[in-house]
């Protein structure tokens, strides 16, 4: 089935996303697995002929969202984060890892459209009917998250910084 | 004058995805403003780095279980499984003859255990055979591995490393029980030679036994209890001596 090599292909940008998302490779791969599952019971509600990707973002996006809401919110910080780079220098190391780190402290809501339109390099209006938003939101979300994860990455005391310590 | 320039133009302008027009408008306009400039500069800059931070996901060896679930073991395969699952305990279980042998003295009479070491050799005897499917998630993935059946059984479980007695992990899965779920390791020596691990959790947290032997339709099993967690070790294809290297290696790993 022409599907299921596509759905293999895919898994390499399912699970880059899922990993920027949910901020360790385990429970990214969770996600994708449950995505996988999800995908082939509704198969029947894929379209042929449309964009496979953004079918399944969506449907990465409804398993998320309930895995969210079914788990107990887990911070991010406690945990090690998982080392991304393979190669380079230290200090691209520590920036990888900041980075990272950041991304985890943006709002949930705003770190989708970030990663959509970063990672995924998908256009506002994918990325809108992906995540079900008007494309205003998808804006305002976006500017939203650049601005939190710059102000981040300057070291500067931001008060959304403090904001988002608990 | 052209229109006045949005925020999202601003943004649209970071991702380069402005029509040609409007992207001279937004550069002649940031051109006199320098904080907006080196902000939207910033956002390019980040928009890169972001990129590069996970990029070394796209190149990273995609766990069995993912290839598994994207690729969709069809249904039949697991009725099959099961059903050879049945088949096999009913033509081991139904010999009058068979019965745990021990081999030393147990310290306590423990009466289920014959069942336990017949369900493991039965585990054994359905999944090492498999060629493309001999785990649910593979070695490869054993951090995971580990928490989820933890998880799962309740206790914590780890899967011990017996590459200095030449077999290394091949992954693990998830087991029906009569009592709960059970944890099946794998593992395999260079010329193919596999060996299991089964690992069920105890009603009773209080007793221990001696090593066991039993043998059924050419799987050997050593078996026994410690506190909370009962472990089998099973392999048709090493000899009772080899096993029982195995099994106090195992032990001792897992004894702590």
């Amino acid at each position: 089935m022409d599907e299921a090599k596509r759905l293999v292909e895919l898994i390499p940008r399912l699970r880059r996303y899922a990993r920027a998302l949910v901020g360790d490779r385990a429970t990214a791969d969770d996600l994708v697995q449950d995505t996988l599952e999800r995908a082939w019971a509704k198969l029947h509600l894929y379209r042929r002929g449309t964009d496979l990707r953004a079918w399944l973002f969506t449907v990465m996006h409804n398993v998320h969202v309930n895995r969210v809401r079914a788990t107990r919110p887990v911070d991010p910080l406690d945990e090690e984060m998982p080392e991304l780079a393979q190669r380079g220098t230290q200090s691209d190391g520590l920036l990888v890892r900041d980075l990272d780190r950041a991304i985890a402290r943006l709002p949930a809501d705003q770190r989708a459209v970030l990663l959509l339109v970063t990672l995924e390099e998908m256009s506002y209006e994918e990325v809108a009917r992906t995540l079900g938003i008007p494309i205003g939101t998808v804006m305002s979300r976006l500017s939203r998250a650049r601005e939190k994860l710059r102000t981040m990455m300057l070291g500067q005391p931001a008060t959304t910084k403090l904001k988002l310590v608990k | 004058m052209s229109e006045p320039i949005s925020e999202a133009e601003l943004q649209a302008y970071a991702d380069g995805r402005l029509p040609e027009e409007r992207h001279q408008a937004v550069e002649a306009w940031l051109a006199t403003r320098p904080e907006e400039s080196e902000r939207i500069t910033a956002y390019r800059r980040l928009a890169h780095e972001v990129r590069s931070a996970y990029e070394t996901m796209l190149a990273a060896p995609v766990p069995h279980r993912l290839a598994q679930a994207a690729a969709r073991r069809p249904q039949w395969r697991r009725i099959a499984a099961v059903a050879g699952w049945i088949a096999l305990g009913i033509a081991i279980g139904a010999p009058a003859g068979w019965q745990a042998r021990p081999e030393r003295t147990v310290t306590q009479v423990v009466p289920d255990t014959s069942l336990f070491a017949r369900r493991a050799a039965v585990a054994h005897a359905t999944y090492s055979p498999e060629v493309r499917h001999p785990v649910e998630v593979g070695a490869d993935d054993e951090q995971h591995l580990v928490n989820w059946l933890s998880k799962r059984l309740g206790v914590k479980v780890r899967a011990p490393k017996l590459d200095d007695a030449g077999m290394s992990l091949v992954g693990g899965r998830l087991l029906p029980g009569e009592n709960g779920p059970v944890a099946q390791f794998m593992y395999q020596s260079q010329n193919g030679r596999r060996l299991t691990l089964y690992v069920r959790t105890e009603a009773s947290r209080n007793r221990e036994t001696a090593f066991r032997y039993a043998r059924e339709n050419n799987v050997g099993v050593f078996y026994w209890i410690d506190r909370e967690v009962g472990y089998a070790l099973a392999s048709a294809d090493l000899s009772k001596e080899e096993l029982l290297r195995l099994a106090n290696l195992v032990y001792k790993q897992l004894e702590s």
